[in-house]
């Protein structure tokens, strides 16, 4: 018996599994640091967000939708993992099982699963807990590398935290300094925070390996970045007293996690190079504007949640350049 | 070699499997019978001369050009009408063809059979292009749209480049390159005709660098020829396509909807020139051509010269055989190539290849839901976005479709190729474009 069917015949090796891991493969470094800095708790929250993310996903799939059980692609995996990255790390357990039932449950199958979605699950399971648990997602644990042995855990604000509280109670950035990390501290992530957004280089590791294994272009990352960077540098430059300096922007909260993993995530940014470029800047003004005048001291997951849903529409209005279009045929 | 040139917009890098590359040219001996469809042309089938029992020659014409867009056929063999039938093809449809039971092989007298380079002429344009239409040739790269039309430049427009197509971008096939290397001179004296007939002074023949053997043989015969060059181009699919062609050499971009000749330029395949050469110089009309016999499990890949409308199977047999696990059979490559039905289907003026696909590479992965990665767009060489025109085709919203410029798709199979989640995306795009184009002409039609 001959098969018959149209071409292509032969098929490329990548698939949807594959780009998943290597997500996951992507964001080990990450994983190795928060580890390192938040110890135990941190493998416990990862365990919890994982096990229930994939779990929520089976039940819904078996009992509500019976459909095809899909768990094993890799997606709620990396749900998962994104979502323990954006919690604190002594997060009470019953939270952060409701986080992945909203993640996978809100975010992802009421759309219809994987593809479907419009937002983030991950950054809604975020910001819906922000919301309901606003003093349990703002203890921040102190980092405190697992070599000196085990500790009392002390909580404390975030850097973007000081910064806000600070200026607003009348203080400058001068008076701040000392209370804030080092360029190199923040660079490693030995600062408060989620657990998975403290350390810049581990996240930019990260991020290299997904532009080398073509899972993400730099569209996003690099105008999320470069917009953050040139806004808030503008301001400083306008008066370094009461602003803080790009690149304070830059290496604090969850930008580097947000511009890196959570912008970039296929099914809710834009398909074409040009709208990828107008998202990643939409999300790194709406980050300083949060950042700076807005309630909360951090505002990524708001700017991408709201740029995500921009996407349908920047997608209508940004297409590819097309081949033999009259723009571009002028060459005679 | 100079410095590779390539077209702009996406692209993709399959394996390139050339496992016939080294192997020369092996003329296979006449078959018993052969099939001969009388639609081997882009556009209208010929019309049919003979009948049951008539006795026919070798290259004489058995099917006449039956409109603007149609090509003459010829009997690639001599012998008998054993009757006129509708016989499935490549296509997989029943077309009518003519089969012929071979006896002896008796050629047609004007016909030079000699092996003798001939390299002077001196014909009128008209002259050369009344040869290569009476000879029935077609685009041989696969396309199959008949020669002397694309020659016949028309009024208001002015041909200034003729680039001469041996960029075989299709995985495993290798019969241009094997054309290239042991035909240059035919080739060129090929193109030097070409020009003649299109009134142009520079000619380009453009070669993907993975055939550095033939980027070399072909620019040192070019030295001979004053006008023709070599243009070697860093290897990407669909390169062979017409328009990526003329972007890639030229820098010129076709305007949607129109044709080659829009920007100055006519392509012709390298295997489409040497049928020209033959045709012009040697009277001899197309009735054999050069196809790859390929594929991971065939025991001797080949490169075989044959006669028009000998069956499949005597090319796999000659390449020792059906291998036992065969899944599927191609006609061309693994990219844009026509599964087969049966190996009784006989190889037709288009017929590139034969490709012979291993039982687990014939079946398609299982589709899973679009992730949006936008991997088909990156990889559209006409800047289309197939996740979205196949989503029209599929919610039959063919307007839509038509208005994000379906019918630029070439069908080239990229977006296919790469999408993660297996989606067959060109079933769907083709669909559309036969919608669309059903829309189109009703609309003119009014």
């Amino acid at each position: 018996m001959l098969t018959v069917s149209g071409s292509p015949h032969i098929h490329g090796d990548n698939s949807t599994k594959k780009i998943m891991y290597g997500v996951v493969y992507a964001l080990i470094p990450a994983m190795l640091v928060t580890v390192y800095f938040f110890g135990f708790n941190a493998i416990r929250v990862l365990t919890l967000s994982v096990v229930f993310s994939l779990l929520f996903e089976w039940i819904i799939q078996k009992y509500l939708i019976k459909g095809d059980i899909t768990i094993t692609d890799g997606s709620a995996l990396v749900t998962g993992i994104l979502l323990a990255f954006n919690v604190p790390s002594n997060l009470p357990a019953w939270i952060i099982i409701i986080g992945a039932l909203v993640a996978i449950g809100v975010g992802k199958m009421s759309f219809g699963g994987l593809g479907k979605n419009i937002f983030n699950p991950a950054l809604v399971a975020r910001v819906f807990l922000l919301i309901s648990f606003p003093v349990e997602m703002t203890s921040w644990p102190k980092p405190a590398p697992i070599i000196n042995g085990l500790t009392d855990v002390i909580t404390g604000p975030t850097p973007l935290g000081i910064v806000k509280e600070g200026l607003d109670a009348g203080k400058t950035m001068s008076d701040l300094m000392p209370q804030l990390p080092d360029y190199v501290q923040s660079l490693l992530g030995q600062m408060g925070g989620s657990m998975g957004e403290v350390s810049a280089i581990a996240l930019i590791l990260g991020g290299i390996f997904m532009l080398w294994k073509k899972i993400i272009s730099w569209e996003i990352p690099v105008s999320v970045l470069l917009t953050v960077f040139v806004f808030s540098g503008i301001l400083w430059l306008i008066d370094p007293q009461h602003y803080a300096d790009p690149l304070f922007h830059l290496l604090t909260g969850g930008l580097m996690l947000g511009a890196i993993f959570m912008a970039t995530d296929m099914v809710t940014s834009p398909m074409t190079k040009g709208g990828q470029l107008i998202f990643g800047f939409g999300i790194g003004l709406l980050t300083i504007l949060i950042r700076i005048w807005g309630a909360y001291p951090e505002g990524v997951s708001f700017a991408i949640l709201l740029m995500n849903s921009a996407v349908p529409l920047i997608n209508r209005g940004f297409k590819p350049k097309r081949f033999g279009a009259k723009a571009n045929v002028q060459n005679r | 070699m100079g410095i590779l040139k390539t077209f702009a917009l996406g692209g993709v890098h399959p394996a390139e499997q050339k496992l016939s590359a080294n192997i020369p040219i092996e003329e296979l001996p006449v078959p018993k019978q052969v099939t001969v469809p009388f639609g081997q042309n882009l556009g209208a089938p010929s019309k049919p001369l003979v009948k049951r029992g008539d006795t026919v020659k070798t290259g004489q014409l058995i099917g006449e050009a039956s409109s603007f867009i149609s090509a003459n056929v010829h009997s690639p063999v001599s012998g008998t009408v054993l009757k006129i039938d509708n016989v499935v093809d490549s296509s997989g449809f029943r077309r009518p063809a003519a089969i012929i039971n071979v006896e002896g092989d008796e050629w047609m007298e004007e016909i030079d059979r000699s092996e003798e380079l001939i390299t002077g002429f001196d014909l009128t344009a008209q002259e050369i292009i009344d040869k290569v239409k009476k000879a029935g040739i077609v685009g041989m790269g696969g396309a199959t749209f008949p020669t002397h039309v694309k020659l016949m430049v028309p009024p208001g427009k002015k041909a200034e480049y003729l680039l001469i197509n041996g960029v075989e971008c299709e995985p495993y096939l290798t019969s241009d390159h094997r054309l290239m290397l042991e035909k240059g001179d035919e080739i060129l004296v090929g193109t030097k005709i070409l020009m003649k007939a299109l009134g142009v002074s520079k000619a380009i023949i453009g070669i993907e660098n993975n055939k550095p053997d033939a980027i070399n043989h072909l620019t040192e015969l070019s030295k001979k020829h004053d006008g023709i060059s070599v243009q070697p181009l860093k290897v990407k699919y669909p390169q062979g396509g017409e328009k990526q062609l003329i972007k890639a050499v030229t820098g010129r971009e076709v305007p949607s909807g129109k044709l080659p000749i829009e920007v100055g330029c006519v392509v012709q395949n390298v295997g489409t020139v040497f049928a020209v050469y033959e045709a012009v110089l040697k009277n001899k009309p197309l009735i054999e051509r050069i196809v790859t016999v390929t594929g991971k499990a065939v025991k001797k890949p080949s490169n075989f010269k044959v006669r028009v409308g000998t069956p499949v199977k005597e090319l796999i047999d000659a390449a020792e055989g059906l291998p036992e696990n065969t899944g599927k059979i191609i006609s061309g490559g693994p990219m844009m190539g026509k599964a087969l039905l049966n190996t009784d289907i006989p190889v037709v003026k288009g017929s590139s290849g034969i490709l012979l696909m291993k039982k687990e590479e014939s079946s398609r992965k299982p589709e899973s839901p679009c992730i949006r990665c936008s991997k088909c767009t990156y990889v559209c060489p006409m800047g289309l976005e197939p996740y979205l025109l196949s989503r029209y085709a599929r919610t039959k919203r063919f307007e839509e479709a038509e208005k994000e410029k379906i019918m630029d798709c070439i069908e080239c199979g990229s977006c296919q190729y790469t999408c993660p989640a297996n989606i067959p995306l060109l079933d769907y795009l083709r669909l559309g474009k036969a919608k669309v184009g059903a829309l189109i002409r009703a609309r003119n039609a009014k």
